[in-house]
């Protein structure tokens, strides 16, 4: 125990912000209990986000980080991410809602067992939602990630645009009712415990007393996995060789990187958390729609990656948070308080316009985003001078360089 | 010599890029343990015949075998993983990556971690990621970057660059190494100390070395035997002392009637 404070106290020296993430997530997870006091706030109050805003916010920015692996650390430009949003929107559709009603099922759901079609709890359909959206990745990368650059770029566009025209006409492949085409699924089923109930936690957030503060505790667990996973996956062999795929390709593959492989598997983990976002969000707003998944998703998940910094986790946590907000909250606030001074203009009819301007500048004034990636140091050595290679003053004589006294 | 002694044997390696031949059935062997350099004029087709052994192009007809196994149809991924290991002649390094971290993703092939250990970080995990670094450690120091570890590859100077770029290919634990004009740009000195460094490899890494190289000093001074190209085909094989009076050499190099 002694030892662990230790080294927390050893990093804290070595880097005074250690202690900004724990902060971060203690004001995370109070911030719904304390939300009636940040937004009765002067000044600043009205331009608190609501949970509800939040939970959304974060959905997108889950969406973000799931990009920054395929994008960030591996560099495979992918425009059509909203994809893999859409099928995990599904995922939940089918698995948790009346679609299917010719058949009955119920597996540890939150709503009544009286219901027609298919209702698995959300809890698994999170992990399902995760694991198909995967196989989806996988599929669509097999054939497209032997493409290098903008032409993978177009054909993730191409995929990115198929799948919700697939969804959107789905609703008769051969008289079989998949999607229910335009007017989507819903509702889908609420996130609940109901084999936890007795120990008072609500059996179905929906219904519950503070629905957004219960779907808001979860989002925010969620994202903190994902991030989680996120370093992890940076910091390990496979997210080695992700970089050295993104920093150099060929030398990559001459070093024993197998490439398909590897680039798949970026595909596929970048897919999983959109993919368990998708369904998340699906749950929360209680649907899914074709006309959620078009293709300034994609782009705008990307101004997110772009703007945090592409590869860094925490810049892309941030910038998918500042643009979540400013896009489902931010904006219209900004606007009503410019309608409120007496100029007659809304910021919400000019939000594509206004990232285009914020990443405009970002690129000017700050390409590698609000925080960029920092290729982390592994050792905290002085990099002074090097022992020489050879001695000038006794005509090229190797320097005695023993790797055992190192 | 047997075959058995040879670690790669190329038999009538042709390599066709539409109308231009750039391997013209190059029958080509590299013995175990040996420093063997291959030189041509420009454009001879070197780094062709070097990119069909590692795997970067795939020959149009013929076949290479490297230490009993047919490589010639193997992704490149997978010849590292069975023993080649490489440097580039316009340097590649993971320049945004430390020193340390390319070393580390010279060892890819050789590691096993998966994505539940990466995420679970599990005592296997963190055991053999340790086992890594004080591995990419020792190599860097072998080869000169004793205290340039977590610096960032393109910040090094050019010939700690040339260095990492040997680092790396021997994280990759090559039974042979295949340099590509290591020495291009370093002054006659630098050329002398890489010559002997080398040979000093070699000798402790039990390794074959097959080296293209433009200095003839270098060339002379380090390998056993030399093979010469012109327009992609062998012109020339032997010793370095029968390749410096061979006359189509001489030709190749110089020009007709320079050999008189």
């Amino acid at each position: 125990m002694s030892s662990y404070i230790d080294r927390v106290r050893s990093r804290a020296r070595d880097n005074p912000n250690v202690w900004l993430v724990p902060a971060v997530i203690a004001l995370g997870l109070l911030y719904p209990f304390i939300e009636d006091g940040m937004r009765n706030l002067p000044l600043i109050g009205d331009f608190m986000p609501t949970t509800g805003t939040l939970v959304v916010m974060i959905a997108f920015t889950m969406m973000a980080v799931g990009l920054n692996i395929v994008v960030g650390y591996c560099g495979l430009l992918d425009l059509g991410y909203v994809a893999f949003y859409a099928v995990g929107a599904y995922t939940a559709g089918w698995l948790a809602s009346q679609h299917f009603e010719q058949i009955k099922f119920h597996l540890g759901s939150s709503v009544s067992n009286e219901q027609v079609g298919i209702h698995v709890t959300m809890w698994l359909v999170l992990i399902v939602a995760g694991l198909l959206t995967m196989l989806a990745g996988i599929v669509i990368g097999l054939p497209t990630l032997r493409l290098r650059g903008d032409y993978l770029a177009i054909v993730t566009l191409g995929f990115g645009e198929i799948i919700p025209q697939v969804v959107r006409n789905g609703d008769s492949f051969g008289g079989f009712n998949l999607t229910n085409g335009t007017f989507g699924i819903a509702p889908i089923d609420p996130v609940g415990f109901p084999l936890l109930s007795a120990v008072g936690l609500p059996d179905n957030f929906q219904a519950s007393d503070n629905r957004e503060r219960w779907y808001y505790i979860v989002a925010f667990l969620l994202l903190l996995l994902t991030v989680f996973c996120s370093v992890r996956l940076r910091d390990s062999r496979l997210g080695r060789a992700w970089i050295a795929i993104r920093e150099d390709e060929t030398a990559a593959a001459a070093m024993g990187v197998p490439l398909m492989r590897t680039k798949t598997w970026a595909y596929a983990l970048g897919a999983l958390f959109g993919g368990i976002a998708g369904a998340y969000y699906a749950s929360f707003k209680s649907g899914a729609f074709p006309a959620d998944f078009y293709f300034n998703i994609s782009v705008f998940l990307l101004c997110m990656v772009i703007l945090g910094g592409m590869g860094s986790i925490w810049g892309v946590t941030v910038g998918g948070m500042i643009l979540a907000y400013l896009n489902f909250d931010g904006l219209s606030t900004i606007g009503s308080k410019i309608q409120d001074a007496g100029l007659n203009f809304d910021p919400t009819k000019y939000q594509f316009g206004i990232y285009g301007i914020i990443i405009v500048l970002m690129m000017l004034f700050r390409p590698a985003g609000l925080i960029p990636e920092r290729r982390h140091k592994i050792e905290f050595e002085e990099g002074v001078h090097d022992t020489p290679f050879y001695d000038v003053q006794t005509e090229g004589a190797l320097t005695d360089r023993d790797p055992s006294d190192d | 010599m047997s075959v058995a002694d040879n670690l790669l044997v190329a038999t009538k390696v042709r390599k066709e890029f539409g109308g231009l031949l750039a391997s013209d059935d190059i029958d080509f062997t590299i013995p175990r343990g040996a420093i063997v350099a291959l030189i041509g004029p420009n454009g001879a087709g070197k780094t062709t015949f070097f990119n069909q052994l590692t795997g970067v192009y795939k020959p149009t007809s013929g076949s290479i075998v490297f230490d009993g196994t047919e490589v010639s149809y193997l992704p490149p991924h997978a010849i590292t993983a069975l023993g080649i290991g490489r440097t580039f002649q316009n340097i590649r390094l993971f320049s945004q990556m430390t020193a340390l971290e390319n070393v580390l993703v010279g060892m890819h092939c050789r590691l096993h971690s998966g994505i539940l250990g990466a995420i679970v970080r599990t005592r296997r995990v963190k055991r053999e990621e340790a086992e890594a670094r004080d591995r990419a450690r020792e190599l860097l120091s072998y080869c000169g970057l004793k205290r340039r570890h977590s610096e960032r590859a393109g910040g090094l100077p050019y010939g700690d660059q040339r260095r990492l770029e040997v680092a790396r290919a021997l994280a990759t634990d090559p039974k042979l190494l295949l340099l590509d004009e290591p020495t291009a740009g370093m002054n006659p000195q630098e050329s002398a100390d890489f010559t002997a460094f080398v040979r000093r490899v070699r000798d402790e890494k039990d390794l074959a070395v097959l080296l293209i190289e433009h200095d003839m000093k270098v060339v002379m001074g380090v390998s056993e035997r030399i093979t010469v190209l012109e327009y992609g085909a062998k012109i020339a094989e032997g010793s370095p002392a029968e390749i410096q009076a061979d006359e189509r050499v001489i030709e190749a190099y110089l020009g007709k009637g320079a050999a008189a």
